[in-house]
């Protein structure tokens, strides 16, 4: 990003009302050594949950980098909530709200003191920060752990606090990369209802990206990228149609 | 600046305090590491070292006097090394992620965390200051005002660099050797212990070498400005190589060339 392009004077929540698609991907190439991501398009509409679905090293991560920001966009195109990357990365990123796939807590803060940092990151005045705080901890029944140091919470706990803070500033679209990988199967459902919930009310649309078919439900619409492809994209995906290394995932964590 | 801009540099700066304070060991070893050196090694050399007509105290003064301002120096590098340890840090469990994710340029971001890392720099100077008093080095009262914009333009350049490093440096296990390979030569190879007319006349090639090391210009620009003075040419490649720095780490974290690495790798 040309580092002139964008100015701290300028408000950077100034997200259109008339977006037709919460996010964009149109033909996005990115190579390390070796490609990563190959031709990869599609469309995320205002309010849609939708499900990226692949196996670890299938590119999910480095796409989330990509519209991150944290990477530079190579080949193709994204945008997001009406913003053309790069140039448009600020007012992007305002309307976004992340989980990444490795815990991005400070565990030297309490989960009060780094929900107020991301706040202040967001521009949202102290007032405004603290309501939201007990909101959310109110939502994900954490409230009572508001002033314990994150280094004393539990792997689930700690997912909960990063979603609580993803959805801090109201974002129109959330980016979850991985959110309940390393849990165990209630907490993983609860934060994926907690999830699909905030769509449906807010009317936030939400990129849930995943290894585990099991996080499919009927309904859901499920794009499958492997080795940096899209192999499929559509609603009610049966198991049958998954190609067979998926199968085998499945069969394999079965047995486990 | 906007509200808001302001907003997150506060949230920033509140940050960086949080976990200074919950690091109370890094301000005990910020103050012991150059009170060791005045209290031991400047004790040691006084009798030793006569220092007479140096700008700018201009009559003889003692080796203690000489040193503190070199020590505020040491505070300023090793908290510069600091920030670039908590960059590396903040890399490596993922907290940077928050930060670069943020709706700001990634210039005004590091400007914010580099700042935030010289706000909090500053009370650890000024309890050196006292203890130095109480030992008996006391600059004029006003010199306790005047160093202030020095300790900052010094701090930033010492954090400047840091920032530069921390986007050098791949991990963590690295960074020990790193410290060591640019606190130590830059420490001794400039003014902090001994003015550079006493080292031309034993070593040319170190004169030579301090008298181009950055570092010895934040220390002459806090020298001065202990005793009410400007060093013109101190703030001029003070301020210049802040300035270089600075660009070069927001180039390379702007560029993505750094967690381009990690992705890759993983």
């Amino acid at each position: 990003m040309p580092i002139s392009s964008i100015s701290v004077t300028s408000p950077p929540d100034s997200l259109s009302d008339q977006i037709v698609t919460a996010l964009e991907i149109r033909d996005v190439n990115h190579t390390y050594r070796k490609p990563a991501l190959r031709g990869v398009s599609f469309l995320v509409g205002p309010g849609e949950f939708v499900l990226l679905l692949g196996l670890n090293g299938a590119g999910k991560t480095t796409l989330f980098s990509l519209i991150a920001g944290l990477l530079e966009l190579q080949q193709g195109a994204i945008r997001v909530l009406g913003h053309e990357l790069p140039h448009g990365r600020s007012a992007a990123l305002a309307g976004c709200g992340f989980v990444f796939q490795q815990s991005a807590l400070d565990l030297d803060l309490t989960v009060a003191q780094s929900l107020r940092y991301h706040g202040a990151l967001h521009g949202l005045s102290r007032g405004r920060v603290g309501e939201r705080i007990e909101q959310e901890l109110e939502r994900f029944g954490l409230v009572s752990r508001m002033n314990d140091l994150v280094r004393t919470l539990s792997g689930g706990q700690r997912r909960r606090v990063e979603i609580a803070r993803a959805l801090l500033h109201r974002p129109r679209l959330l980016l979850l990369d991985e959110a309940t990988v390393g849990l165990d199967m209630p907490s993983r459902r609860a934060i994926l209802q907690r999830v699909r919930t905030q769509c449906l009310e807010d009317g936030s649309a939400a990129l849930w990206a995943t290894h585990l078919q099991d996080e499919v439900e009927p309904g859901d619409r499920t794009i499958v990228l492997h080795e940096g492809r899209i192999l499929d994209d559509r609603r009610d995906i049966a198991a049958a149609s998954l190609p067979d290394y998926f199968a085998r995932l499945a069969a394999s964590e079965t047995v486990a | 600046m906007t509200a808001r801009s302001l907003r997150c540099f506060a949230g920033i700066v509140e940050r960086e305090f949080q976990r200074f304070l919950r690091q109370r060991s890094r301000f005990f070893a910020s103050l012991v590491r150059p009170l060791v050196w005045l209290v031991i090694f400047g004790t040691g050399l006084r009798s030793m070292v006569g220092l007479s007509d140096i700008p700018p105290y201009g009559t003889a003064v003692a080796y203690e006097d000489y040193i503190v301002p070199g020590l505020v120096g040491l505070i300023l590098l090793f908290n510069g090394m600091q920030i670039a340890l908590s960059m590396v840090f903040d890399r490596e469990m993922g907290s940077m992620k928050v930060l670069l994710v943020s709706p700001w340029p990634r210039w005004y971001l590091l400007t914010c965390r580099l700042m935030a890392g010289v706000i909090v720099a500053l009370p650890q100077v000024y309890a050196f200051l006292a203890c130095a008093w109480l030992w008996g080095v006391r600059p004029p009262v006003y010199g306790y005002f005047s160093v202030l914009p020095a300790l900052i333009l010094a701090g930033l350049m010492l954090g400047a660099v840091g920032l530069l490093l921390s986007s050098l440096v791949e991990q963590l296990e690295n960074f020990a050797g790193v410290m060591n390979f640019v606190i130590f030569p830059v420490f001794f190879a400039s003014t902090a212990l001994y003015p550079l007319q006493r080292l031309g006349e034993t070593s040319a090639v170190l004169a030579e070498v301090a008298r181009l090391n950055p570092f010895s210009h934040a220390v002459e620009l806090v020298r001065f400005a202990l005793y009410g003075r400007l060093e013109a040419g101190a703030l001029v490649i003070t301020a210049l190589t802040t300035i270089a720095a600075m660009a070069l780490a927001v180039w390379r974290y702007d560029s993505g060339r750094i967690l381009r690495r990690h992705l890759a790798a993983s």
